[in-house]
């Protein structure tokens, strides 16, 4: 199953599990799938019109999603979804 | 080179020329209401390029002074940004060594403006926030006590300090007086608690208007979300009157507006300081409202770029 990586201030959301596993054929789909089982993270992960914030970042292994198929990208069982804090802009 | 204690302190006082006295900004454009005045300090207008100068500086000045921090010493501590970048400035001048726990998705700017100035960086979580970062200075630090000052921003009472002696200090003669609001975030909480603290000494009816991000995650570089971060030992979280939330959204409209109205190009935590500030100038009938712009632009281009270029 795909691995999704809860960053530290989320995890108060999470019963403090660091990482969820999740059988989401997309990174949408897994996201989606996330803040239903833990529905305070919705708030922090979606906004009013129900996308996913403009600058929440998320990486599927080593790739911004916005550079692959953006929240279309599809997961496979090896895939690792990191949720990255946006500070003030990404990783460079 | 040996440098004697009394040369170092003469450097520093050299330098405390050039930390805060910022000018405080009249907002006469973006908010035209006949009784209430809404002012801004451009906190960028110092040595350090923001309102961390004034803490790094006073943390600085009082380790020398102690014999906590020599040139044989070297300086770390966690920084989202700001505070690095003022530490490295005022350590590059003084020739103090600069370490820094910078989590790793600090901005391309930050990182090139602390290696331009000789600091050595040390890379954290990019899932743990500035939070992380403490607690690996706090490792480095008990590693090797002997090499290092601590300078550990987040509980240093000087940090509150250098706003309790400086910031407000200057707001209150810059207002005449006539101060009747404080509004700023929360980050290290420095800023908030110590002008808030003498603000209230001087006149207990100035009202103090904590603001901080709607969310964990979030675009104002610096603030806390106290729901979900560890909340700095400086803070003491019976002074502000009220609290209100500021969304990322907000601050990012805020940046357009603030250019084109007053040719101010902001960062997103002082673009949300002054979303905080407009809707409080809309609440209240009369009063002198002043907030602080803790940096401008410069070190956002990421985030200047989507907003205008694309």
């Amino acid at each position: 199953m795909a691995k999704l990586i809860i960053p530290t201030p989320l995890r108060k959301f999470t019963e403090n599990q660091s990482s969820i596993e999740t059988s989401e054929g997309t990174v949408e789909q897994a996201i989606k799938g996330l803040a239903n089982n833990f529905p305070e993270l919705q708030k922090h992960l979606f906004d009013a019109d129900g996308n996913i914030r403009s600058f929440v970042r998320i990486y599927v292994g080593e790739d911004d999603i916005k550079a692959l198929d953006n929240q279309n990208t599809k997961l496979d069982s090896s895939s690792i979804v990191s949720i990255i804090p946006a500070i003030a802009g990404g990783i460079n | 080179m040996f440098i004697s204690e009394e040369k170092l302190q003469e450097e520093v006082t050299h330098l405390s020329d050039f930390i805060g006295n910022t000018p405080l900004f009249p907002l006469n454009n973006i908010l035209q209401k006949e009784r209430v005045k809404l002012y801004a300090k451009l906190e960028w207008q110092q040595f350090g390029g923001s309102v961390k100068a004034r803490p790094a500086f006073n943390i600085i000045k009082n380790a020398i002074k102690n014999g906590e921090l020599d040139k044989e010493k070297t300086l770390l501590d966690a920084s989202s940004g700001n505070t690095a970048i003022a530490y490295a400035t005022i350590g590059a001048s003084l020739n103090i060594p600069v370490t820094i726990c910078l989590p790793s998705n600090a901005s391309k700017e930050r990182k090139m403006l602390l290696k331009a100035l000789g600091a050595e960086i040390i890379y954290t979580s990019e899932f743990g926030s500035t939070d992380e970062a403490q607690n690996v200075a706090m490792g480095l630090y008990r590693s090797d006590p002997g090499k290092f000052f601590y300078a550990d921003q987040y509980n240093n009472p000087n940090n509150w300090k250098a706003h309790y002696y400086g910031t407000a200090e200057e707001i209150i003669t810059q207002t005449k007086g006539e101060i009747t609001h404080f509004i700023t975030g929360l980050g290290t909480t420095g800023s908030f608690s110590g002008t808030g603290k003498r603000l209230k000494e001087y006149n207990s009816a100035i009202e103090l208007i904590a603001l901080q991000p709607d969310s964990a995650l979030h675009l104002m570089e610096g603030w806390k979300h106290l729901e979900t971060a560890k909340v700095p030992g400086i803070y003491h979280d019976k002074l502000p009157d009220r609290y209100e939330e500021i969304d990322s959204y907000e601050a990012l409209e805020m940046i357009r507006l603030c250019a084109a109205k007053e040719g101010l190009i902001l960062s997103p935590s002082s673009a949300a300081n002054l979303s905080g500030a407009l809707k409080l100038a809309d609440e209240i009938d009369e009063g002198v409202i002043v907030t602080l712009f803790p940096d401008s632009s410069d070190k956002y281009s990421e985030i200047i770029n989507g907003l205008f270029l694309s």
